[in-house]
């Protein structure tokens, strides 16, 4: 974050947070991204499931797609993969 | 106003005082000296008396817990504990305060384990005192009834919405019968009035700090490095509020009741030459021990501080004025600690005044052991001693204890 944080006095009280979490975008926090081979996807959704950040969605053919503003590159989706089409790919 | 003559003993004043009080939810579970409290108030419910939702919980951790929620959802929630049962509260008392729930609980005072004893000492809300909540120590059930009214004024003042804990001695307050001046009903609803809420800055714009899906907030997530620290500076000002905020509460009450409190109480300070300052039930054998101590000539004086947490120092350094021996009673131990905790307190209030008293601590009374007229009169002799000495000879003295 590189705009000013506010003080003490001007922070939201009540330990609210200063922005909620659809705001803070923690997708640049990983170091790999996920790449999913469509051709070999069988869209058994289960990289959605296994998600612990809620980063993959299910679009309305049936496919998957990574939401890189939240995904950190944990790699749980390429691990769980049953026909192994993730290949986690580090960012440049 | 009429007022009704009760009798009741400190857990029933309790009781009485959150019935007439009317909170939206009450999560509990028992631990002596505290069950006549929840057991009581279980029969308010039962008998219709109260709207209360009535939550009986599986353990403290969860009691407050549950209060945490309903507070957060924009309820009055009110729960009791004691001794473990507090301790196992532990990490929600932090989380009670931080997120700014003007939650109220009754501790009826007692030893913490181990060796598992029942009986009064103030280790266990001492243990809490970093906790970040209001702490009001009682001397007699007419306290604990007023303070059970007055704390949810306090807790909920716009300046503060900070958690409250009354304090009462477990079964010296909270199993003795006393009499008790209670207000009609409609003079204690009309005095809490409704729960006011802070105006905070939400997701979507100003919002009241309560759940609500219209105006969605997040309370208490993760705070790392950059902004923990300011939330903590908020807490700190809020309890700074406090020590403003309580007496102007105290002001208001007693126009309704007629009993007028304060941060501390002193007695017969003006021109004493030694002092004991201390809290909750045993002040009141002080007191007598003072008035006793005057009729022999002896220049004795008290302040019996009523409010700890936020601490009030400097209504205390007034207080003391000139008196040039004071006696700290504690009951309770700060393993390791250079003195008990009231005392530590002391120490540091008066380190920077210019004329400060010789300050002696006395830890008295752990695991219930009897704080006698005839304890409290060594005291004062030992004070005594020092006053003409012109020194501590020593800081830190057991009393009652054996050899």
């Amino acid at each position: 974050m590189s705009e000013q944080k506010p003080g003490w006095r001007e922070l939201s009280r009540g330990a609210i947070p200063y922005m909620s979490s659809e705001d803070y975008e923690t997708g640049d926090w990983g170091v790999e991204r996920p790449e999913i081979d469509r051709g070999r996807c069988t869209k058994c959704m289960l990289c959605h499931f296994y998600c612990p950040e809620g980063a993959i969605r299910v679009r309305e053919d049936g496919y998957t797609e990574v939401d890189l503003r939240y995904c950190k590159g944990c790699g749980v989706c390429a691990a769980e993969c049953p026909v192994k089409c993730i290949e986690m790919v580090r960012k440049t | 106003m009429k007022q009704v003559l009760m009798g009741m003993n400190g857990d029933e004043a309790v009781a009485y005082a959150v019935k007439q009080v009317n909170p939206d939810v009450v999560a509990a579970y028992p631990i002596t000296p505290q069950t006549i409290i929840v057991e009581q108030f279980s029969e308010y419910v039962a008998d219709g008396l109260v709207d209360t939702e009535y939550v009986a919980v599986e353990s403290e951790h969860s009691a407050l817990s549950n209060c945490i929620g309903a507070a957060a959802a924009g309820a009055r929630a009110f729960t009791a504990s004691a001794a473990n049962g507090l301790a196992l509260m532990w990490e929600m008392t932090y989380i009670a305060a931080s997120l700014r729930l003007p939650i109220v609980m009754a501790i009826a005072n007692r030893a913490l384990s181990g060796p598992i004893n029942i009986h009064n000492d103030h280790s266990d809300s001492m243990g809490a005192r970093d906790s970040g909540w209001i702490q009001v120590y009682c001397e007699n059930s007419q306290e604990v009834y007023d303070a059970c009214i007055e704390a949810w004024r306090m807790g909920e003042h716009p300046d503060v919405q900070l958690p409250v804990m009354v304090c009462l001695d477990g079964f010296t307050l909270s199993h003795t019968m006393e009499n008790v001046h209670t207000l009609p009903d409609e003079e204690v609803q009309r005095f809490v009035g409704e729960r006011a809420y802070m105006t905070v800055r939400g997701h979507r714009g100003e919002a009241e700090l309560r759940l609500d899906p219209e105006r969605p907030l997040t309370m208490g997530p993760l705070d790392l490095q950059d902004f923990y620290f300011e939330h903590k500076l908020q807490q700190v000002e809020a309890m700074r509020h406090a020590l403003h905020a309580i007496p102007e509460v105290d002001a208001e009450y007693a126009k309704t009741s007629g009993r007028r409190y304060d941060l501390i109480h002193p007695y017969r300070m003006d021109d004493a030459d030694v002092a004991i300052v201390g809290l909750g039930s045993t002040m009141g054998t002080v007191m007598h021990v003072v008035d006793e101590l005057r009729e022999e000539g002896v220049r004795a004086g008290l302040i019996k501080v009523r409010v700890f947490r936020p601490f009030p120092a400097e209504a205390i350094i007034e207080a003391v004025g000139d008196v040039p021996a004071v006696g700290i009673l504690d009951k309770s131990a700060s393993f390791g600690a250079p003195g008990g905790p009231l005392y530590e307190e002391m120490k540091t209030s008066f380190y920077d005044e210019g004329e400060r008293p010789l300050i002696a601590d006395y830890i008295y009374g752990l695991g219930g052991r009897d704080a006698s007229p005839g304890l409290i009169r060594d005291i004062f002799q030992s004070l005594e001693g020092i006053r003409s000495k012109g020194e501590v000879a020593e800081r830190v003295t057991f009393v009652g204890v054996r050899e």
